[in-house]
């Protein structure tokens, strides 16, 4: 029996036999599905943490004021001293370092801005001019303390600030004030949209300077620094340390925490559980296998007469091995192929229903679903075919 | 020329040994019709199926053709039997998902016949058996009479040197079992070996060389002539 006529003969048997054959190839595609699914569920997740976290820069540090809770409490707090603070003078020794490439240091607060009539409460964020380069902040207009107008009271607005308080002129160039002080907008912000539970687009960025007397402090909120390269990363965290603790007198009174180790870690835990999802999902192909072979072994009861026939008039064992081998193989294909577009088609559901999540499938994950389908398939079928392929025709044929 | 030497075929039936066939020889040429009769369980339809090869003897040697067949292998014996022998059954056994056609076409499809022959040797066998119009019809819109239509074509569309025929009326009645057996008596007239286990004494008598068995042994062995 030729190739070809094999396949025809066994896909007419699957047609013959069409609820069965539906049921195998539903089970069979469900369980592609879900692996597809679930991979694009989780995989999409692990994208989504990764993007918000390279949002926020990179080969980033940042420095705060106080011990890590990791290590216990600050320990000047049991003898009722706060942890010291992290000044002005710490960034600027920090931005010496031969690892960083540069520094901002950052003072975060709320102040009414008020201009053209309009009055709201926003967040202030006050800086040097490294903040929206260090932040990957874009300016869509305009500069924030470039050289030769450092220190003078510029401020910069946020996207949807800048089309509130001004809809229908330029921003730039207007006069605006901020709790007591009179700024000049140097710069609007591209519209960015929420990272990392921030918006970007209802801040205004101020001068370091002013920002401290606004809010009448001396004392830093963070210092964010990016080093040079993603090697350099340990070395700057320790010289970080190292310089600060030396400039507080030998106290280790403030934590540096390096973005990257958080992102490899959640890239870690994120694709660990994209596995074990795409791992529960591969089961039920397993179990699709299993009922695949339990319906085979029905079929060859139920042809067993049929099988019989084929050997009377010149079948050989091998011939009838094939036509069950390939029957299987053909419900596991349909099941896969079905099971992909399913799979695809519910990835696409997801990203419509949540457009932040880039929920695409990985390769890997969709090649693994049709290949484990399909090898569930061929394994499913090898003890029916052979059951069919040893029938005694005289006995094959007596059955009825 | 079909040569069997002692044959004995024994199955188990719990503790019970039935010997469906005892020390059998018989000999068969090319080109003979042979009815084969006797009462039910007598061995006449584990005779058939060890010449048709669907069975094997427990001892004994049967030569088909001039060639020890008993020892080939189980490629070889299906390849004898899509090549050399043609089977007809009392139950038809056409395949129910299958048209008429399909059915007709399945030893060509075995035999790794390239579908444009199949086709032309299908159309070709529907003609003489009266099919035409029943070609894309499945079994079960058959009659009984059509269906062994069916079946004998199914038998001869390889052009078999023998054909065995297990009691091929049994399940038509005597009119329509009349006009199979003219059918396969068609066959034997164009050379081919005929083989018809049957029940009925009429049609037995119609061939020209009558053996009856009884318990597993040859009872008689005669020719006939069926004037
Ligand atoms: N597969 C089998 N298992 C056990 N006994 C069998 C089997 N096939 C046939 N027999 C026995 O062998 C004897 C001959 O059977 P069979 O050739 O079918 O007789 P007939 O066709 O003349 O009615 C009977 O006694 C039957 O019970
Ligand atoms: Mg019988």
């Amino acid at each position: 029996m030729t190739l070809p006529d094999t396949l025809q003969l066994s896909f007419k048997a699957i047609m013959s036999y069409r609820l069965r054959s539906l049921l195998i190839v539903f089970a069979m595609a469900l369980g592609v599905a879900a692996v597809i699914v679930l991979t694009a569920l989780g995989d999409g997740a692990r994208r989504y943490v990764v993007n918000q976290f390279s949002s926020i820069g990179t080969n980033l540090l940042v420095v705060l004021p106080g011990r890590a809770e990791t290590s216990g409490s600050f320990p000047g707090a049991v003898l009722g001293q706060t942890p010291r603070d992290l000044t002005l003078k710490d960034a600027q020794l920090v931005g010496r370092l031969p690892q960083v490439r540069r520094y901002a240091p950052l003072n975060v607060g709320v102040a009414e801005l008020s201009a053209a009539n309009r009055l709201r409460e926003v967040t202030v964020l006050g800086s040097n001019a490294n903040l929206i380069p260090i932040r990957h902040m874009q300016l869509a207009q305009g500069s924030f303390l470039t050289q030769g107008s450092a220190q003078s009271a510029q401020i910069v607005l946020g996207a949807k600030l800048a089309s509130e308080f001004f809809p229908r002129s330029q921003a730039i160039g207007q006069r605006v004030r901020l709790g007591e002080n009179r700024f000049l907008v140097s710069g609007v912000l591209v519209l960015q949209g929420e990272s990392m539970g921030f918006n970007t687009d209802e801040v205004v960025i101020i001068p370091i300077d002013y920002a401290q007397s606004l809010f009448n402090t001396t004392s830093l909120f963070r210092v964010l620094v990016e080093v040079n390269s993603r090697s350099e990363i340990q070395s700057a965290k320790q010289a970080v340390l190292d310089t600060l603790k030396e400039s507080h007198d030998g106290e280790d009174d403030i934590t540096v925490i390096t973005q990257d180790a958080i992102l490899a870690t959640f890239d870690r835990i994120l694709h660990a559980l994209t596995l074990a999802v795409a791992g529960i999902a591969a089961i039920s192909l397993i179990v699709a296998g299993v009922l695949i072979m339990n319906v085979m072994l029905v079929a060859v009861n139920q042809r067993t007469a049929e099988i019989g026939l084929l050997k009377a008039i010149g079948a050989t064992a091998a011939d009838i091995r094939r036509l069950f081998f390939v029957e299987a193989l053909w419900l596991s294909l349909a099941g896969a192929v079905i099971g992909f577009i399913l799979g695809q088609f519910g990835s696409l559901l997801l990203r419509f229903a949540y457009p932040q999540l880039p929920a695409w499938a990985p390769v890997w994950a969709s090649l693994a679903g049709i290949i484990v389908a399909l090898i569930a398939g061929i394994l499913a079928s090898l003890l029916p075919a052979s059951r069919a392929a040893r029938l005694d025709p005289v006995k094959a044929l007596g059955k009825k | 020329m079909i040569d069997l030497t002692a044959i004995t075929r024994i199955f188990h039936m719990g503790d019970q040994v039935v010997r469906a066939l005892d020390d059998v020889s018989v000999r068969i040429s090319s080109g003979e019709y042979v009815s084969i009769m006797g009462p039910s369980g007598s061995g006449k339809s584990t005779l058939l199926n060890i010449i048709g090869l669907l069975d094997k003897p427990n001892s004994g040697n049967y030569a088909l053709d001039g060639k020890n067949v008993t020892a080939l292998s189980e490629n070889e014996q299906a390849q004898i039997r899509r090549e050399k022998i043609g089977f007809v059954f009392q139950t038809f056994h056409l395949v129910p998902r299958l048209t008429a056609a399909e059915n007709i076409e399945l030893p060509l499809i075995l035999g790794g016949i390239p579908p444009k022959d199949r086709c032309l040797r299908v159309d070709a066998a529907l003609l003489a058996f009266e099919l035409q119009d029943r070609a894309q019809h499945r079994p079960a819109e058959l009659s009984g009479g059509q269906r062994q239509r069916v079946a004998i074509a199914r038998a001869t569309i390889m052009q078999p040197t023998v054909i065995l025929a297990d009691e091929p009326t049994g399940n038509l009645d005597h009119h329509i079992g009349g006009e199979v057996m003219s059918l396969l008596e068609k066959l034997y007239e164009s050379g081919t070996t005929l083989i018809v286990v049957t029940h009925d004494r009429e049609l037995g008598a119609r061939a020209h060389r009558q053996i009856i068995m009884r318990d597993g042994k040859i009872l008689t062995d005669q020719a006939n002539d069926p004037a």
